[in-house]
């Protein structure tokens, strides 16, 4: 290291700190061309490069410090920036102008201290070792793994977001975890006391143990557990391990031994330009003290960082005048929110409360004395209201006559503020300070897509958490400029999937490749377009879709015919038609698991996973599932799945319907037809229902005179119950029936579209449909009919095919040069079977936190 | 760096992975090079006709680029990840959607039948 600044052209601007703020700070730099006018080194303690502490807890669900890194591993060289890792200052040199680390001095000409802050552990006797763990950075969660690792229970002292996210942690490291908190609440500085209830209730019920207005006196060997924790009042709570999270103290030490002014409760003292009483030392984020307030958020840390590089560049720069503290989380899955003045603090504020104990749920809305404006609001249980009462809030919008509508429950949420109720001041994405206005800017300055907003203006591209919002405005605005949204299916086809479906059909078209030529742009295509067009095929034509013109159309699950699950292995679903198995077969698919030591689960769909074969193995598995007389169940396929069906007539005394021989046939009839999204039947033998017909996209329910036909259910995320289409039908005229709502729905859908959402984009709706399909008022009911005897006529299993054609198998290699399995696929053994193993487990925890 | 290393560097030396008959027209295989989990991308016809990236997804540790599908985004030769579908440019490893991620790249050419690698 050299000890002299570097020569006249170009100034040394040193950050110390590589935490969220200081990488932030540098990359404003860098988008702003500093490189041109400064060298730039930066300073980070620990040895990774800067990572995202919001989402902290995934580091034990599945993220390693990679995916966690917020920017790429030449980042810095890239743009010229000396990048010093694992090299601590230890001294600031005021007079000399120069740092001082354990490898020698740097000179500077300007400073930026970003040095964050530390966990404070309160001092108790007897804390040490594992009764005194924190979480703040990677090393900290390695700390808490290995402790965890020969650990029942453990305990989080502090119950604010921290403490709650600590607490998660352990959770998801299998640990019986405690909160156990100071204050008389949770989350005292969001929360108000009723709120700070419905939360405790809530996380109480997930099993996890809240201990209020309890402080921690000393810890002692404990007797069950490793260590006892003695409360003030005689009460105790044993643990195997404690972790401190009572909040955080700024990182000001560098500061203070360089004689810098320091607040009182801490934090190098800055001004609103995050100048500090040395003129060529400045602070960000956490580490730094504005008008006596530090900032434990990321937000506003990011928007002292965006003020000081451009003013370090000599643009405008707006000054730093305190940030908004509002927060919206996910802890332990339920939702928290805080909006402002949370607690009423501002004279003559008024309130309206929503409370149902039932459930858990709270809201407050806090409005001015005139009763015209939102102050602030707390949310808990329900996260739906929070960016309607944000808006409200930050826009000082004028309050609806009766403002206690805005937090009673709607079903679907507060009444959402018109994209065009916001005016251009509104702040879109709080992460990246993006307004309305900048939206709108930037839409007419050519951007044509949402990703060009995005890329263009940096909005949704922090926390995500405005993405809904910002969709809203961008559609909003090109409606309002008289742009019609574009519909195309990608680059490749100014068409929707109808219109591609159309030309397929009438055209004649065979491959991808004929209808790219005539119709689309390119020679490629996209993973858009591709399995969209393959899907088309196969619902027109039904070819084998491991045809080599077909095969790289599909998406990785229809191309190996089994589907890909997180850890790149794959599940294995035979067809059990209407869930009708012989002990014989039964036995087969328990060998072949046995076998090859698949993970076992019964679906919904009244079949059986086979989960944790690798590429290789498939075939393997499929030839012996064969012999013993199994077919493919298109598990993988945007194409049927499975037709459930109760016992029926046959064994049941109220069944009035043989429902396990309809099951068959349907299942029989529609196996391996493919459509724009999964198909689902079921099939009840009476009206009792047991099949539940009623949430699938085909339900047949018997009755004393044949059969009724519902149409367009869906189970799942969106539930919708099946419309009743038409009443006691016999067997021929059913199945006449589904085969042309179905054959109508694979013309018309869009793409990835299931029956329900189709059918409730259908203009005319229910009775339109039966128009065209029972009184066939559009002349199409026997071209549907044999269209759909053609796709049946040519089924055959994808699997039997792929296994009688060793050109097909070549594909079935995890590497084509090497026998090898996968060296990377690693599982552990839970409850007698296998599973992947834990740093493979992808399960965001944490929706959104700022 | 000395002259003579710089010699050396000049002169890419290949190796051998994998038969081009192993290749699967317009789609991914893998191959296993010197412990690392290569995926081969073979697009006959096409202005630059294979490309060698890692077949680790960074955003899955899973290892399945090989088994994602190719397209063309603005005119970028891509490979989408199978399990959370983000966009792999294939000729610098450069993800499209985050710059976080990124895959390694290897030259990779077609030879007398035969797919080389670079070792250089």
């Amino acid at each position: 290291m050299q000890a002299t600044a570097n020569g006249a052209q170009r100034a040394r601007l040193v950050i110390v700190g590589n935490g969220m703020v200081g990488h932030h700070c540098v990359e404003q730099l860098i988008e702003r061309g500093a490189t041109a006018r400064f060298e730039l080194h930066v300073f980070g303690e620990e040895r990774q490069r800067a990572y995202d502490r919001v989402h902290l807890s995934e580091y034990f669900t599945g993220s390693c410090a990679e995916t966690l890194a917020l920017c790429a591993p030449d980042y810095y060289s890239r743009h010229g920036v000396h990048l010093h890792l694992g090299e601590a200052v230890l001294d600031i040199d005021r007079e000399r102008r120069e740092l001082v680390t354990a490898e020698g001095r740097l000179g500077y000409d300007q400073l930026i201290l970003a040095t964050g802050s530390y966990p404070f552990v309160p001092p108790i006797e007897g804390s040490s070792g594992n009764a005194r763990l924190v979480y703040r950075t990677l090393e900290d969660l390695d700390a808490i793994r290995a402790a965890a690792a020969d650990a029942r229970r453990g305990v989080v002292v502090g119950g604010g977001l921290l403490g709650l996210e600590a607490a998660n942690a352990l959770k998801s490291l299998g640990l019986e975890a405690h909160v156990v908190e100071f204050a008389p609440r949770l989350m005292p500085v969001q929360l108000d006391s009723e709120g700070g209830a419905a939360l405790k209730a809530r996380i109480e019920a997930l099993g996890v143990g809240v201990h209020l207005s309890r402080a921690t006196q000393s810890i002692s060997a404990g007797e069950q557990y490793r260590y006892r924790m003695n409360f003030d009042g005689g009460e105790h709570l044993e643990t195997d391990l404690i972790v401190f999270s009572a909040g955080i103290r700024p990182q000001d030490a560098l500061g203070r031994a360089c004689g810098l002014e320091i607040a009182a409760r801490g934090g190098v003292v800055i001004d609103s330009q995050c100048g500090t009483c040395d003129p060529r030392i400045f602070a960000i984020g956490e580490c730094a003290s504005w008008n006596g307030s530090v900032f434990g958020l990321v937000a506003p840390g990011y928007a002292m960082a965006r003020n000081l590089a451009a003013r370090l560049l000599g643009e405008a720069a707006d000054d730093f005048t305190g940030a908004d503290m509002s927060t919206k989380l996910k802890l332990l899955g339920v939702d928290v929110g805080s909006i402002g003045d949370a607690h009423g603090a501002t004279p003559g504020s008024r309130s309206y409360r929503f409370i149902d104990e039932a459930n858990s749920v709270y809201r407050r809305l806090v409005v001015d004395a005139s009763g015209k404006h939102v102050l602030g609001a707390v949310l808990v249980g329900d996260n739906s209201y929070y960016d309607t009462l944000l808006q409200y809030a930050q826009n000082g919008i004028a309050l609806p006559a009766d403002p206690a509508a805005l937090i009673l429950p709607q079903g679907g949420g507060a009444p959402a503020l018109g994209a065009d109720a916001l005016p251009d001041s509104a702040t879109i994405c709080s992460c990246h300070n993006v307004s309305k206005g900048a939206v709108c800017a930037a839409i007419d300055s050519g951007c044509a897509d949402l990703a060009a907003v995005k890329g263009c203006t940096k909005a949704a591209s922090g926390c995500g958490g405005c993405a809904a919002l910002l969709k809203q405005v961008f559609e909003h605005e090109l409606t309002a400029r008289g742009v019609t949204v574009d519909k195309s299916l990608c680059e490749h086809f100014a068409y929707t999937r109808q219109e591609l479906y159309g030309l397929v059909r009438v055209e004649g078209i065979r491959t991808f490749g004929e209808l790219l030529e005539r119709h689309g742009k390119g020679h490629v295509g996209c993973d858009i377009c591709k399995p969209a067009v393959g899907n088309i095929l196969a619902s027109c034509w039904n070819q084998p879709i491991m045809d080599p013109a077909l095969v790289p159309l599909q998406d990785t699950n229809d191309t190996f015919m089994a589907n890909m699950q997180k850890n790149g292995t794959y599940s294995v679903v035979p067809r059990i038609p209407g869930g009708e198995i012989t002990p014989q077969k039964l036995i087969v698919i328990g060998q072949v698991a046995q076998k090859y030591d698949l993970y076992t689960k019964i679906t919904g769909g009244q079949r059986i996973d086979l989960f944790g074969a690798q590429l290789h193995e498939l075939p393997l598995i499929w030839g012996e599932l064969i012999a013993a007389g199994f077919e493919t169940g298109h598990a993988y396929g945007k194409s049927t799945r499975t037709v459930k069906s109760c016992v029926g007539s046959t064994w049941c005394r109220y069944g009035v319907q043989d429902s396990v021989a309809m099951a068959l046939r349907l299942e029989e009839r529609y196996k391996g037809l493919r459509s724009p999204h999964k198909l689902k039947f079921a099939v009840s033998g009476c009206t009792r229902e047991c099949a539940e017909a009623q949430s699938k996209d085909i339900g047949v329910i018997a009755t004393d005179k044949g059969w009724n036909l519902y149409v367009c259910g869906n189970g799942g995320m969106r539930p919708r119950h099946a419309e009743l289409f038409a009443t006691d039908l016999d067997d021929q005229t059913l199945v006449r029936l589904i085969d042309r709502v179905l054959m109508f729905y694979i013309r018309t859908a869009d793409k990835l579209q299931r029956t329900s959402v189709w059918r409730e984009g259908l203009e005319g709706g229910l009775d339109y449909l039966k128009q065209v399909v029972i009184d066939d008022s559009l002349g199409l009911a026997t071209e549907l009919e044999a269209q759909m005897q053609q796709v049946v006529d040519r089924y055959e299993c994808e699997w039997a095919n792929a296994l009688g054609d060793p050109e097909k198998l070549k594909r079935f290699r995890t590497f084509v040069n090497d026998q090898r399995a996968d060296p990377d696929v690693h599982f552990v053994r839970e409850r007698g079977q296998r599973r992947p193993a834990a740093p493979l487990q992808l399960i965001p925890t944490h929706e959104e936190a700022m | 760096m000395n002259l003579s290393n710089t010699a050396v560097a000049s002169e890419t030396r290949w190796q051998a992975v994998c038969q081009a008959s192993d290749l699967v027209a317009d789609s991914g295989v893998v191959v296993w090079h010197e412990g690392e989990q290569v995926a081969l991308f073979y697009l006959p016809g096409q202005g630059r006709e294979l490309y060698a990236v890692g077949n680790r997804d960074p955003r899955s540790g899973a290892n399945i680029i090989g088994r994602g599908l190719v397209g063309n985004l603005s005119g970028e030769i891509v490979v989408a990840a199978p399990l959370y579908k983000q966009h792999f440019c294939l000729d610098s490893g450069r993800c499209l959607e985050d710059p976080g991620q990124a895959l390694r790249v290897w030259p990779a050419r077609l030879s007398a039948g035969r797919v080389e690698l670079s070792l250089g």
